[in-house]
């Protein structure tokens, strides 16, 4: 089993209040990996640390080491703009573009050059919208404004905005949180089918989502990664007694 | 029952004070038309909306000659369009660096600045079109060997430009500021720079608020008087030349007015015809921004 991404003591800052200390872990590749943990424990910190989302958060400091395919992804020869392309992410609150759903998928094949033709282009979009499962319900309408999406139809198109640049990982911080049950069921559908391309970090604060899922979960505890392992045992026979105490509900 | 009764009068008062500000706006907005309507009754509305020639004049047997507001209309908006011109690109431009690339520091010591330059009397900005710009146009106008006129369009509109940037900019940073930080970084996340998000994403997705902005600082140059005044003159020509001198609705109306004490003649009647106008169409501009903003929030709110 090759890890696709692989964090060695890393720590965080945001100005001088340190937000994670010396977190390792490894990321299998084709695995989805959910983080779970209280609410302010770091785990979108650490998400961010994954495709350098951090750099544009003016005070933010890392040190420690992110290797992506053995490449540091912080070393100083490392293009930003680059890496994002092979680690995608999904947000928390789906946030389409004002702008037509065909364009929000084709942004990212536009900004990067990744096609020859517009039917090359149109080829990308609807691969995109398929793969993400939301090809059925918006063929017909693709130039209508991406705002007048349901939510969860919101939350798709930005997986497949994601997916249209053909990344590697696909980083994604809550992406069910503000979806209904019929529409969550979806999107962890869509996740299990995505894992065989590519390799999947999840934020959850759903712990049956996470159970559902992850093969992996890391549990985080105010900036610390407490433990990590693969999901059934994990939730099963936790190690530590913090991680009993968090998924068998005594706070959170 | 004596609280009661304060509590009565407290808003009975302010009911007042509300009340009146409306009456008054409403008396204004009457005035406005009842003097109008006795100019249009002298004068034709279709020959002062459409007559070719300004120069207002009352013949001894009550004929009225030179009513054709055409040149006022045109010289507005070709000193408009200068000052557009320059506060669009200008204005747009210092939005976007102080609200996407300053640091916070830079933010806080040019945001003031600018505000500060807002406050400044347009009189002042009549003085630099007048002493200082006026003189530089003619050196660059005799370098290529072209003619200016000493009073032109072009030094009117490039200070008005100047005048209004101050409101434009701080009302277009306002703009990009708003926009969700989701939006930035659903883009940075996909591998976009800094431009490409503001081109592609930022700018689009404010668009109708930048449009706006647009509308109200029009509206507001419009109606500006004293940098016309000392920079572009009285001369009525009918031209889209900009480096003539032209004149605007605004300038006239003071022209009209000033010297008179009777508001009896065509003449001076002219003034409450043009201000009509200009009411108009400053009202007209100011509820299409509104509505720029109302529908926006429809959409994205
Ligand atoms: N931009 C920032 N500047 C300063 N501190 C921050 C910033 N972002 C997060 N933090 C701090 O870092 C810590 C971890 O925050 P983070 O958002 O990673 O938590 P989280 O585990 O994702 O929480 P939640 O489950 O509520 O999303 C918190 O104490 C938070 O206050
Ligand atoms: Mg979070």
């Amino acid at each position: 089993m090759t890890l696709k991404i692989n964090v060695n003591h890393l720590n965080l800052f945001y100005g001088n209040k340190q937000a994670l200390f010396d977190v390792s872990l490894g990321f299998p590749e084709f695995q989805t990996t959910a983080l779970i943990g209280p609410s302010g424990c770091g785990k979108s910190s650490f998400l961010r640390c994954l495709n350098r989302m951090n750099d544009i958060i003016p005070n933010a400091h890392v040190d420690g080491q992110v290797l992506l395919d053995d490449k540091d992804i912080y070393a100083p020869s490392v293009d930003v703009v680059e890496l994002r392309t092979h680690v995608g992410m999904v947000f928390q609150k789906p946030n389409p573009f004002p702008r037509s759903i065909y364009e929000n998928v084709a942004y990212g094949p536009r900004i990067h050059s990744l096609f020859k033709s517009k039917a090359d282009l149109d080829q990308i979009v609807e691969k995109s919208l398929v793969r993400a499962g939301l090809w059925e319900e918006v063929k017909d309408r693709l130039y209508q404004p991406a705002t007048r999406l349901s939510g969860g139809q919101q939350q798709r198109l930005c997986i497949a905005r994601a997916i249209a640049v053909n990344p590697e990982v696909i980083l994604m911080d809550e992406p069910c949180s503000a979806l209904d049950p019929i529409a969550t069921a979806k999107v962890e559908e869509l996740i299990d089918e995505l894992r065989e391309r590519f390799t999947i970090v999840i934020v959850t604060h759903n712990l049956q989502q996470a159970a559902r899922v992850s093969q992996q979960t890391a549990f985080f505890h105010s900036g610390y990664l407490v433990e990590a392992g693969e999901t059934g045992a994990l939730f099963t026979i936790p190690q530590d007694a913090r991680t009993q105490g968090y998924i068998t509900g005594r706070y959170g | 029952m004596r609280f009661l009764w304060v509590e009565r009068c407290v808003r009975l008062f302010f009911l007042l004070c509300a009340f009146g500000s409306v009456a008054v706006t409403i008396g204004i907005v009457a005035s406005l038309i009842g003097e109008a309507l006795r100019f249009f009754s002298r004068v034709s509305p279709i020959d002062f909306l459409f007559g070719l020639t300004w120069a207002p004049y009352t013949l001894p047997t009550g004929e009225v000659s030179g009513f054709g507001a055409i040149p006022l209309f045109t010289g507005t908006a070709l000193i408009t369009l200068v000052a557009m011109a320059v506060a669009i690109p200008c204005g747009t431009m210092i939005a976007v660096y102080l609200s996407e690339y300053a640091t916070s520091s830079v933010r806080q010591i040019f945001k003031p600045l600018l505000e500060t330059l807002a406050g400044i009397p347009t009189l002042v900005y009549g003085f630099f079109a007048a002493t200082t710009l006026a003189p530089i146009l003619r050196e660059i106008a005799g370098f290529f060997q072209i003619s200016i006129a000493s009073e032109s369009a072009l030094n009117a509109g490039l200070v008005m430009g100047i005048m209004i940037l101050p409101y434009m900019s701080s009302l277009c940073e306002d703009a990009l500021h708003r926009l969700p930080t989701s939006l930035r970084e659903g883009s940075m996340g996909l591998g976009a720079t800094s431009s490409e998000t503001i081109v592609r994403v930022l700018l689009p997705a404010a668009f109708p608020n930048l449009m706006a902005a647009f509308l109200l600082s029009l509206s507001r140059a419009i109606g500006e008087t004293m940098i016309v005044v000392m920079a572009a003159g009285l001369a009525a020509n009918l031209t889209f030349n900009p480096l003539e001198a032209v004149t605007t609705v605004t300038v006239q109306i003071v022209n009209l007015l000033t010297g008179e004490q009777e508001f009896d003649n065509a003449k001076t009647l002219a003034a409450f015809g043009l201000g009509f106008v200009l009411f108009i169409l400053t009202l007209f501009l100011n509820i299409l921004a509104l509505y720029g903003i109302k529908r926006y929030k429809r959409i994205y709110g």
